[in-house]
């Protein structure tokens, strides 16, 4: 069956599993019951454990659901260990439900597939050894893709029901009050880790780093913590972010930076109290940049900035042109550094950033978001999960959740290298057209037709070179050729959800 | 029409494709390219079409792809193809 966008879902799936298809990025007001999780009452004064195995022995068992978070990103010591003691210890058929998998897990989450170990796997996106290998059939299971507010969501609905998380952290007392502020494997925020400790039925603490009681202040608090185990070390501080984030020279990347910073603006968000969320990557970091100077000029302060945070943004609060950072998570050492001594740098949860089903999310106080896109099509679908060759090596990310901003902005080359950015058709859709307002290339900006405000708004402006987005579809294909199509199977190897639990693409096995 | 020598051209840079021409019979093209699922038969094409006005119509042709567009391909084609025949003091103007 084709869903709203396009898409063809496979019958199968939807009747299997219970599936509708994506309908709307409209979420509306709909009543939801919420879900409890189990408690193991105690009221001894130390959980501290020395064993792992133990831990596991105890509390795993064949066909569970288990949970990590992907705070430590590439730096994750956690991970691996965890993982090798379940695989050597025979337990079988386990749902993954990570936050993310980096790419320091990918290995290890192969060899535990190839073991049974692992059948099932839901999480924010994949890389590396592992998408290819889910790409060409490892998993028996579809892997199902949730944003970060769509996994709060399922997990708070009961759709994710964790039995037991791990969960390391770079500090914790004897009873499981921790934070991710403090410590050698410090990471700053540890906004998505919450919902597993607020979830789970079982929520196991890793750490090197034991803190006289009680620890303050205290992210995760010992009422929802039942073991902490004491290990050699949780993460490599030098892999956990990069030290600070450099500010890009690439001159593609400073135009289209330029370019974003004039749509905003330019736009009719752009006042006092505005809030905005950029990503991490080197053309997001620039517009941070720009946009310091066009606050300055026009004495405009921001209300918050939301999202992943990075130095630049954590300047802009030190220097006073935004008043808050909310912050679901922090991309480098700087940001993750300065959550404690900054009192305007608040700690959110995946619930509170991003979760559709809510009582108010920020995402949706959101006015301006700039994101990122591997494709975009002339529909303005985004792709940010399948490379030009089909092959699974990206992550949803909160690309949905910010993407219900008032104005979503991407900001991406017409081309990198031989690959076209601006598609007749998304190998993939991540993102619904929907949700997007502009498009900023360096060769030119396409509005969203359906936002024919915005567009009135800049026709007004000299020199904003307006184009229509099947112009920069041609324009791309002018440049690098019309590509052969990609070669899949019938398998689904994957599923895309909306942010509402709606299937909004099912991924292919590559045909080799 | 072979070749007369051994010859290479182009680098292994993002957006360049290395191509070398050694001696043998018919157009044998080795593709190693990172968008050979997307454009591997664009490229044989561009290479064999150039090959071919220069009058080469026998040769093994090893090319390693970096994802350079159609113009880069067909320029180290032609440095390649009058590097192998000898002639890039007289270059042949009606290729271009």
């Amino acid at each position: 069956m084709k869903n709203n966008v396009g898409r063809e879902i496979p019958d199968e799936i939807l009747n299997e599993k219970g599936y509708k298809t994506f309908k709307s990025v409209d979420i509306g007001n709909p009543d939801k019951q919420r879900v409890a999780p189990k408690v193991s009452v105690t009221t001894g004064d130390n959980k501290v454990v020395d064993s792992l195995e133990d831990v596991v022995k105890n509390n795993v068992k064949d066909g569970m659901t288990i949970s990590f978070h992907h705070h430590f990103r590439e730096g994750d010591f956690v991970f691996n260990k965890v993982m090798d003691i379940i695989i050597n210890s025979g337990i079988k058929d386990l749902t993954l439900a990570p936050s993310s998998l980096t790419n320091v897990m990918n290995d290890k989450v192969v060899e535990a597939i190839k073991a049974g170990t692992i059948t099932n796997i839901t999480s924010s996106g994949m890389r590396g050894s592992l998408g290819e290998a889910v790409s060409h059939g490892l998993l028996k299971n579809p892997v199902i893709f949730r944003s970060h507010g769509n996994r709060a969501r399922s997990i708070e609905e009961g759709e994710i029901k964790i039995d037991v998380a791990f969960l390391g952290v770079p500090n914790a007392d004897r009873l499981g009050n921790a934070n991710g502020m403090d410590g050698d494997a410090a990471f700053g925020s540890l906004g998505y880790a919450l919902m597993d400790a607020n979830y789970a039925n079982k929520v196991v603490l890793l750490t090197d780093n034991l803190v006289d009681y009680p620890n303050t202040p205290a992210s995760i608090k010992q009422t929802q913590v039942d073991y902490v185990v004491k290990v050699d070390k949780v993460g490599d501080p030098d892999r956990i972010g990069t030290g600070a984030t450099r500010f890009t020279k690439n001159p593609k990347d400073l135009q289209i930076a330029k370019m974003v910073n004039d749509v905003i603006i330019h736009s009719p968000y752009f006042k006092q109290g505005f809030s905005f969320q950029t990503g991490s990557g080197g053309a997001a970091l620039a517009v941070a940049r720009f946009l310091r100077q066009s606050m300055i000029d026009n004495d405009i302060k921001a209300s918050f900035a939301l999202g992943g945070i990075t130095k630049p943004i954590v300047d802009l609060l030190e220097e006073g042109l935004v008043n808050k950072v909310m912050d679901v998570q922090d991309f480098d050492k700087g940001a993750a550094g300065s959550m404690k001594s900054n009192k305007n740098q608040q700690e959110i949860d995946a619930s509170w950033y991003a979760d559709p089903d809510n009582k108010g999310a920020m995402v949706d106080q959101l006015d301006v978001a700039i994101l990122s896109a591997l494709e975009i099509d002339t529909d303005f679908n985004v792709n940010v999960m399948t490379g030009s060759n089909g092959v699974i090596r990206g992550a949803v990310g909160g690309h949905q959740d910010a993407a219900t901003s008032k104005m979503t902005i991407i900001s991406a080359p017409l081309t990198r290298g031989r690959i076209a950015t601006v598609v007749p058709k998304v190998s993939t859709v991540v993102t619904p057209g929907d949700s997007i307002d502009v498009l900023v290339t360096e060769v030119g900006i396409a509005v969203n037709p359906k936002r024919k405000d915005l567009v009135e708004a800049f026709k007004k402006v000299p020199g904003l070179p307006l184009v229509s987005i099947d112009e920069l579809q041609k324009r791309a294909e002018k440049i690098v050729g019309k590509p052969e199509e990609i070669q899949y199977t019938d398998r689904t190897v994957a599923l895309v959800e909306y942010r509402d639990g709606t299937l909004v693409d099912a991924i292919k096995e590559i045909k080799d | 029409m072979g070749i007369k020598e051994t010859a290479l051209a182009g680098t292994l840079e993002s957006s360049d494709i290395q191509i070398t021409l050694s001696e043998g019979s018919g157009i044998d093209i080795d593709l190693d390219s990172s968008v050979e699922a997307l454009y591997g038969d664009q490229i044989k094409k561009v290479i064999t079409d150039t090959l071919n006005k220069y009058g080469i119509t026998d040769a093994k042709v090893k090319a390693v792809d970096k994802g350079a567009l159609d113009c880069v391909v067909k320029a180290r084609t032609m440095a390649v193809a009058q590097r192998a025949l000898g002639t890039t003091e007289e270059p042949n103007w009606e290729v271009l």
